[in-house]
C-alpha cells in the first residue's frame, strides 16, 4: 500500500509532461489533419525522467521497434498484441522482476513451501503493477501521437481484434506454448537488461498479472475458490472467479459471476441477458472510482484493470439517451429506459418543473399500478412513489389527478407517453461534469447527443453542436475543444476548461468521444483514420453507434418479451423466479468455471458482432478472418501435440475446418446416459427459459416469405393440409482454445465450399434424428397445445484427460453436449411404427456467416393423408457470446413465419460446447 | 418545441391611462409627443382582433393613472404553459404593476425578486432571455429556475430594451428578427445556443420583428405583425408568408414610448378553467 501511495505522483507526472510536449506540437497543427504520430514520440522520449518509470519510454519504443521487426512470427506478435496498453509500458527494471517472478504461478500452486517473505514481495510488485496498469493508461491517453503510432504499427492487429475473433488466436498459442516459454524467460531476462522488451516477455507478464489477480482476490475476500467444488471441470488458477454485483434499475441487485480477467462486456452481455435486453447499445455499466466519481465501464478492457481498487459493484445504467425513444424498437427497452429517468427525475439529475413532476409521476403511476383505482389508491400509497427530489403533498395530489386521465392506457403506453415528455426537458440525456472556465468561474459541461453545453449557474452560456467542434483533447486536468471557425472568422478557436483533476478531464474526454461517435457518425471510428479526434488516448468507442444500433433494432424479430414492473416484481418473483434465480446463479458459477471460454470471450469485442449477424460490421468481420487463415495453421500444431488424448474432440475439429461429417458422434452422445449433476439440468432448464417461452407464446404469423414461396408448389401447401413441421434446431457452439477457433472460424468464412460439409454433417444427423423421433402425425388439430419434454445430456467425455493435461498445462479440449427437446404433446400418442410412402425429400442449405441452415424436407403419405415435415437444422457456429436462446427463439420464430400454416411440433436443441483451457 | 406551441385561449391586457402620453418611459427624445387618443384607438384594434377575429378571451384590467406604463401588461409576467413567473420590472416606476397583474393571471404564478422585465425572455428552446438594462443575470437565473424543463440562455442586447424590441417567435421554429447588426449578432448567439435549427424571417426594420405568433385550433398559424403603414419594407417581408393568417395591427404612437406589440398583452393558454 505503501508503495502505491508514494509512487503514485510519480507515475502520474511523467506522462503528463509528455503529453503537455505533444499537445504543444498538436496545438500547431491544422486542426483537421490528425496527428503525425512521429512528431510527439521523440519529444516525449526525450523528456527527461528522473522517476524509475521513466524507461517505459525507451523501453516502449524499443518494443515498438522489435514488434515492427519480426512481424512475420506470429506467435511473439501475439504476445504483444494482447499486452497492448499494459505490459507494453512496462519499465525493464518491472519486468526484471517479472521474469523472476515467473515461477510464482508454481508456487502458489503449492501454497505449502511458498514462503510468507515471498508473498509480500509478490503483493507489492503486484501493487507496483497495478500503478504500471494506471501509469500506462493515463500515458496512452496522454501521448497521443505515441499511442496512435502504436495503433498504427499494431494497426491490423488491434483493430482486427475490433472486428474479429481470429485475431486472438496467436494469443493463444502462446498459451499453448507455455513450456516453450520456460526455456526463452533465460534470453527474456537478458532482453530486458538491455531495456529491450522482447515480445516473449509479455507472455511472462500475463502470468504474473495471473499471480497478481490471484493475490488481489484473496485479499478481496470475494474471490470464489471453486477448485474443490469442480474440480474435474477446472484447471487450478484458471478458475479466478469473482462475483460481481450489479445494481440493476428497478434497485434490484444482479450478482454475476465472472471470471476474474473478464472484460467489462462479458458482464454487460450477461446483465443484458439477464434483463433480456436486446437493444443494449444505448446502456452501460458504471462504477464508483476512488474518488466515488461515476465510470463507464468500458466493455474492451478487462474489468479488474478499470475498477482497480475498487468493489466489483457496478450499476446497470443507461449511457446513451435516444433523444426519440418513440425510435427505439421494444418496450422493454424504453421500460429501462423509464426506470432511469424515473431516476434522474426523482434525484434530481434531471430538473423539471411541478407540472413536469406532476406528469411523470402520473405516467409512472400507470405504467406500474394501472388504472386509477380509487379503491387501492390512496395518498398514503402514493407516498411510496418518489416522484421528485422533494415532493410535496401537492405534488402527490396533482399526480393522482393526473393518474385518473390516464384511464385504459396500457403500461407500455403510459411508458412512451412518459419518454414523451421526458425527452423534452431540457437536460434529458445530458451528462453534466463540473467544470471551471479559463477566468476560473464555475460552470458545468454537459455533454449531450448534439454536443456540448455550457452552464453557468442554471443558464446555459454557451453550446457547441458537434459540427461546431474539430477536436476535442484534454492535458492534465484541462480539457479542450477546437472550435470550426464560422462564417466570418478565419481561425478555428480553442475553448479550455479545467477540471477538478487530471482522470475528471479525462473522463469528459471520453464521455465526449462515446457520445460524438454513438450519436453522430454512422460507423465508429477508426482510430488509425481519425478525422475528428486527433488529440488524446487511443480510447475509442467500441460499440455501436446509434444508427447501427437503430439498423440492428429493425432486424429484432422476437416476440415482445414478458418484463416485470417493479411493481409487480414481489408477486411474479415467488410465482417463478424462486427456483429459478437460485439455480441461475449457481449456474454462471458453473458456466464460468466449466467454460471459461466464456469468460475468455468476453475479452474479445469481436465477437459481439459475430453473435449479432444484423451488424453491419459483421460482413468486414470476414476480411480479418481470412487474413488469419494463415495463423491458424502454425496455431494447430502444438494443439494437435498437445491433446493425444483427445483425440475424438480434436478429430472432430479438424473434420470440420476439412468439411467432413462431425456430427455422427453427437447423435451417439445424445443417446448416451444423462451423467450430469442436477445442478447442470437446471441451470440450463433456466438459461432456456427463456426460449421456452417464447417458444409457447409465440404465435405464427401469416407472412409471406421467400420460404414460403418456395414451399407453394409443394403438395401439402397446395392442399392447404395441417401438417405439422418438425422442426429442428441445433445449435452448436464451439469452445475451441482461441487459436483453433479462430482458424475455425476463418475455414467457414473463406472455404470456398462450406456448403458442402455442412449438408453433410446435417443430413447425417437428420438421419439420426429420424430414426430416433417419432414422426409428427396429428393433422387435422389446430394449434395443438405443446408439451415439452426436455433431455438434457451433458457429456463431459474428456474430463479425465483434462485433469491430467492440466498439469501439463496444455490446451485441454472438453466437449460438452447438450440436447434439449421440445415436443408437441399428441407426438406419443400416435403410433410412429406406421411407416409412411415417402413422396418427395428435398434439402436446402442456406448460409450465413456464423449459422448454417438446413431445410430437410419429406413429404409422405400415410393413410390417405400427406404429411409434410420440414426439418431445418441451423447450426450456428461461434464463441460463447452467441446468445443461443435468442438465437433459438429467432430461429423458431423464423420457422413460424416461413410455414405460417405448419406447426412447430419438435425442436431439438443440441448444443456442443468445446472447451479449451486457457492457461496464463 | 412544444406541441401547444402558440395555443392561447385569453389575452391579459390593461387600459392606458391618460399619463401615459407625458410620463411614460421612453428611450426615444422626450419631447416627442404622443397622441393618447391614437394610443386608444391602437388599443381597440388590438382588443378586436384578439376578440372578435381570433376569439380569444381578453381580460382587460382597469388604467392606473399612478402607473404610466401599466398597459405594457407584457413586462410584469412570463407565461409558458401553466406557468407565470411575475417579475420585478427593472425600471423601479413599473414595480407597481405587479400586483395587479398577478392577480389577473388564471395560471400559477412566482413572484421574482431579481430585476427581470418578462419582455426580455423570447419563448422557444431554450428560452432566450436578453440581457439588458432592464433584465439582469440574476432574473435570468430564476427565470431558468422557475422554468426548469426549459433550457434558459441569456443574449447580450445592447442597444435596445428587450430581446423582443428586434426579435419573436413567428411560428414553430421560426425566429422573425431586425436586420441591424445587435440583431444579427443576437441571432448568431441563439442560433448557436439553440437545440433546434431555427429557421429565420429577416425583416429589415428591427421593431417589425416583433410580432405575435398563434396557433389556433380553427385558424391556423395566426401572425400579429406590423401595418404596411408603419413598416412598408417589413410588412412585405411578412405578407410572404403563405401558411400564416396575417393580421396587421398598427403600433405607431405606443412605439414611441418603447411599446411593441407583444407588450400589450399576456397571452395564456387555460382551455378548460376561468
Amino acid at each position: 500500500m505503501t508503495t502505491e501511495v508514494g509512487s503514485e505522483p510519480e507515475v502520474k507526472k511523467e506522462p503528463e509532461k509528455s503529453s503537455e510536449e505533444a499537445q504543444a506540437e498538436q496545438q500547431q497543427q491544422l486542426a483537421e489533419q490528425p496527428a503525425e504520430p512521429s512528431e510527439s514520440e521523440p519529444s516525449a522520449a526525450a523528456e527527461p525522467q528522473p522517476t524509475p518509470t521513466d524507461s517505459t519510454k525507451p523501453d516502449n519504443t524499443d518494443q515498438q521497434e522489435n514488434a515492427e521487426a519480426e512481424p512475420s512470427s506470429p506467435p511473439p506478435s501475439s504476445g504483444q498484441k494482447k499486452e497492448k496498453g499494459i505490459s507494453r509500458f512496462l519499465p525493464p527494471w518491472l519486468k526484471r522482476q517479472k521474469s523472476h517472478s515467473q515461477v510464482e504461478p508454481k508456487e502458489s500452486s503449492s501454497p505449502t513451501d511458498t514462503p510468507n517473505q515471498t508473498l509480500t514481495e509478490k503483493q507489492e510488485e503486484e501493487e507496483k503493477e497495478e500503478e504500471e496498469a494506471e501509469a500506462a493508461e493515463e500515458q496512452v491517453g496522454k501521448a497521443p501521437e505515441e499511442a496512435e503510432k502504436r495503433q498504427e504499427e499494431a494497426g491490423p492487429k488491434e483493430e482486427g481484434e475490433a472486428v474479429s475473433p481470429v485475431v486472438e488466436q496467436p494469443a493463444e498459442t502462446k498459451e499453448v506454448k507455455a513450456e516453450v516459454k520456460e526455456e526463452v524467460k533465460a534470453e527474456e531476462v537478458q532482453a530486458e537488461n538491455n531495456s529491450v522488451g522482447s515480445v516473449e516477455t509479455q507472455p511472462a507478464k500475463e502470468e504474473k498479472e495471473g499471480t497478481s489477480a490471484e493475490k488481489k482476490g484473496e485479499k478481496g475476500g470475494e474471490e470464489v475458490q471453486e477448485s474443490s467444488v469442480l474440480s474435474p471441470l477446472k484447471l487450478g488458477k484458471k478458475m479466478k472467479i469473482v462475483v460481481c454485483h450489479v445494481t440493476l434499475l428497478d434497485g434490484t441487485q444482479f450478482p454475476c459471476e465472472v471470471e476474474k480477467r473478464a472484460k467489462g462486456q462479458y458482464l454487460f452481455f450477461k446483465v443484458c441477458e439477464h434483463l433480456n435486453l436486446l437493444e443494449k447499445d444505448y446502456f452501460g455499466l458504471s462504477f464508483k472510482d476512488n474518488a466515488d466519481q461515476r465510470c463507464w465501464l468500458d466493455p474492451t478492457k478487462e474489468i479488474k484493470r478499470q475498477i482497480r481498487n475498487s468493489q466489483w459493484q457496478f450499476a446497470f445504467n443507461v449511457k446513451f439517451y435516444p433523444p426519440d425513444p418513440s425510435q427505439l424498437t421494444e418496450d422493454i427497452t424504453r421500460y429501462l429506459l423509464c426506470l432511469q429517468l424515473r431516476q434522474d427525475v426523482s434525484s434530481g439529475r434531471l430538473p423539471c418543473s411541478f407540472v413536469t413532476h406532476a406528469l411523470l409521476g402520473s405516467y409512472t403511476l400507470q405504467a406500474e399500478l394501472g388504472d386509477y383505482d380509487p379503491e387501492e389508491q390512496r395518498l398514503d400509497s402514493i407516498a411510496d412513489f418518489q416522484f421528485a427530489p422533494s415532493q410535496t403533498k401537492e405534488l402527490e395530489e396533482k399526480v393522482v389527478e393526473l393518474h385518473k386521465s390516464h384511464r385504459g392506457m396500457t403500461p407500455a403506453q403510459a411508458d412512451v407517453q412518459f419518454l414523451e415528455n421526458a425527452k423534452k426537458l431540457s437536460m434529458y440525456g445530458v451528462d453534466l461534469h463540473h467544470a471551471k472556465d479559463s477566468e476560473g468561474v464555475d460552470i458545468m459541461l454537459g455533454v449531450c447527443a448534439n454536443g456540448l453545453l455550457i452552464y453557468k449557474d442554471r443558464l446555459r452560456i454557451n453550446r457547441f453542436a458537434w459540427p461546431k467542434i474539430l477536436k476535442i483533447s484534454y492535458k492534465r486536468s484541462n480539457f479542450y475543444i477546437k472550435i470550426r471557425p464560422g462564417e466570418a472568422e478565419q481561425f478555428e478557436s480553442t475553448v479550455g476548461f479545467k477540471l477538478p483533476n487530471h482522470r475528471a478531464a479525462k473522463r469528459v474526454w471520453k464521455v465526449c468521444v462515446e457520445h460524438h461517435t454513438f450519436f453522430r457518425l454512422t460507423n465508429p471510428e477508426q482510430p488509425t483514420k481519425s478525422k475528428f479526434l486527433t488529440l488524446g488516448s487511443k480510447f475509442r468507442y467500441s460499440g455501436r453507434t446509434q444508427a447501427q444500433t437503430r439498423q440492428a433494432s429493425t432486424l429484432i424479430d422476437r416476440p415482445a418479451p414478458y418484463f416485470e414492473r417493479t411493481s409487480s416484481k414481489r408477486i411474479s418473483r415467488s410465482l417463478d423466479g424462486a427456483p429459478v434465480i437460485s439455480v441461475s446463479d449457481h449456474g454462471h458459477m458453473l458456466d464460468s468455471a466449466r467454460t471459461p471460454g466464456s469468460g475468455e470471450n468476453g475479452h474479445d469485442p469481436a465477437l459481439e458482432l459475430s453473435s449479432d449477424s444484423k451488424s453491419p460490421q459483421v460482413e468486414e468481420e470476414a476480411e480479418p478472418g481470412k487474413g488469419a487463415v494463415a495463423g491458424a495453421v502454425p496455431a494447430e500444431l502444438p494443439f494437435e501435440t498437445g491433446t493425444d488424448g483427445a483425440d475424438s474432440s480434436e478429430t472432430k475439429s479438424k473434420l470440420r475446418v476439412q468439411g467432413e461429417n462431425i456430427y455422427v458422434r453427437h447423435s451417439n452422445l445424445m443417446l448416451e446416459d444423462l451423467d450430469k449433476t442436477q445442478e447442470d439440468v437446471l441451470k440450463h432448464q433456466a438459461s432456456i427459459s427463456e426460449l421456452k417461452r417464447s417458444f409457447m407464446e409465440a404465435a405464427p404469423e401469416p407472412r409471406p416469405s421467400q420460404w414460403e414461396k418456395r414451399l407453394t408448389g409443394s403438395p401439402a401447401t397446395g392442399l392447404r393440409l395441417q401438417a405439422q413441421g418438425s422442426l429442428e434446431e441445433e445449435l452448436t457452439s464451439l469452445f475451441l482454445s482461441k487459436a483453433r477457433f479462430t482458424g475455425l472460424a476463418a475455414s467457414y468464412s473463406t472455404a470456398a465450399a462450406p456448403a458442402e460439409s455442412a449438408v453433410t454433417a446435417s443430413s447425417e444427423k437428420g438421419n439420426v434424428h429420424l430414426g430416433t423421433v417419432s414422426s409428427a402425425e396429428s393433422r387435422n388439430i389446430d394449434q395443438p397445445p405443446v408439451v415439452k419434454t426436455e433431455m438434457v445430456t451433458i457429456s463431459d467425455t474428456f474430463a479425465a484427460q483434462k485433469t491430467e493435461i492440466a498439469t501439463k498445462e496444455v490446451p485441454i479440449v472438453h466437449t460438452e453436449t447438450k440436447t434439449i427437446t421440445y415436443e408437441a404433446a399428441q407426438l406419443d400418442g400416435t403410433g410412429d411404427g406406421e411407416p409412411g410412402v415417402l413422396m418427395t425429400a428435398q434439402t436446402i442449405t442456406s448460409e450465413s456467416l456464423c449459422t448454417t441452415t438446413t431445410t430437410h424436407i419429406t413429404k409422405t403419405l400415410k393413410g390417405g393423408l400427406s404429411e409434410t415435415r420440414i426439418e431445418k437444422r441451423i447450426v450456428i457456429t461461434g464463441d460463447s457470446d452467441i446468445d443461443h436462446d435468442q438465437a433459438l427463439a429467432q430461429a423458431i420464430k423464423e420457422a413460424k413465419e416461413q410455414h405460417p400454416d405448419m406447426s412447430v411440433t419438435r425442436v431439438v436443441v443440441h448444443k456442443e460446447t468445446e472447451l479449451a483451457e486457457d492457461d496464463d | 418545441m412544444q406541441a401547444d406551441f402558440g395555443r392561447f385561449t385569453h389575452a391579459v391586457m390593461r387600459a392606458a391611462p391618460d399619463s401615459l402620453a407625458a410620463q411614460a418611459l421612453r428611450s426615444g427624445p422626450a419631447e416627442l409627443q404622443v397622441d393618447i387618443e391614437a394610443v386608444r384607438r391602437e388599443e381597440e384594434q388590438y382588443v378586436s382582433v384578439l376578440e372578435k377575429t381570433l376569439g380569444l378571451r381578453v381580460v382587460r384590467l382597469e388604467a392606473d393613472e399612478e402607473l404610466p406604463d401599466c398597459v405594457f401588461v407584457e413586462d410584469p409576467a412570463v407565461v409558458c404553459g401553466n406557468t407565470a413567473l411575475i417579475t420585478r420590472p427593472g425600471a423601479p416606476s413599473r414595480r407597481k404593476e405587479v400586483g395587479e397583474v398577478m392577480f389577473a393571471k388564471p395560471v400559477d404564478a412566482t413572484p421574482v425578486t431579481a430585476t427581470l422585465d418578462a419582455g426580455t425572455p423570447v419563448v422557444a428552446t431554450p428560452f432566450f432571455v436578453g440581457l439588458s438594462k432592464r433584465t439582469n443575470r440574476r432574473g435570468a437565473e430564476i427565470l431558468a429556475d422557475t422554468f426548469q424543463d426549459y433550457a434558459v440562455s441569456t443574449v447580450p442586447v445592447l442597444d435596445t430594451l428587450h430581446l423582443k424590441s428586434f426579435c419573436s417567435m413567428a411560428g414553430p421554429g421560426l425566429i422573425a428578427i431586425g436586420s441591424s447588426e445587435a440583431a444579427q449578432k443576437a441571432l448568431k448567439t441563439m442560433q448557436q445556443m439553440s437545440d433546434h435549427k431555427y429557421d429565420k424571417l429577416t425583416v429589415p426594420d428591427d421593431l417589425a420583428a416583433n410580432c405575435i405568433y398563434m396557433n389556433l385550433p380553427d385558424k391556423g398559424h395566426v401572425l400579429i405583425h406590423c401595418t404596411p403603414e408603419q413598416f412598408p419594407e417589413s410588412a412585405k417581408v411578412f405578407e410572404k408568408l403563405k401558411d400564416h393568417m396575417l393580421i396587421p395591427v398598427p403600433n405607431d404612437e405606443k412605439r414611441k414610448v418603447d411599446g411593441c406589440l407583444t407588450c400589450c398583452s399576456v397571452l395564456i393558454n387555460k382551455p378548460s378553467k376561468v
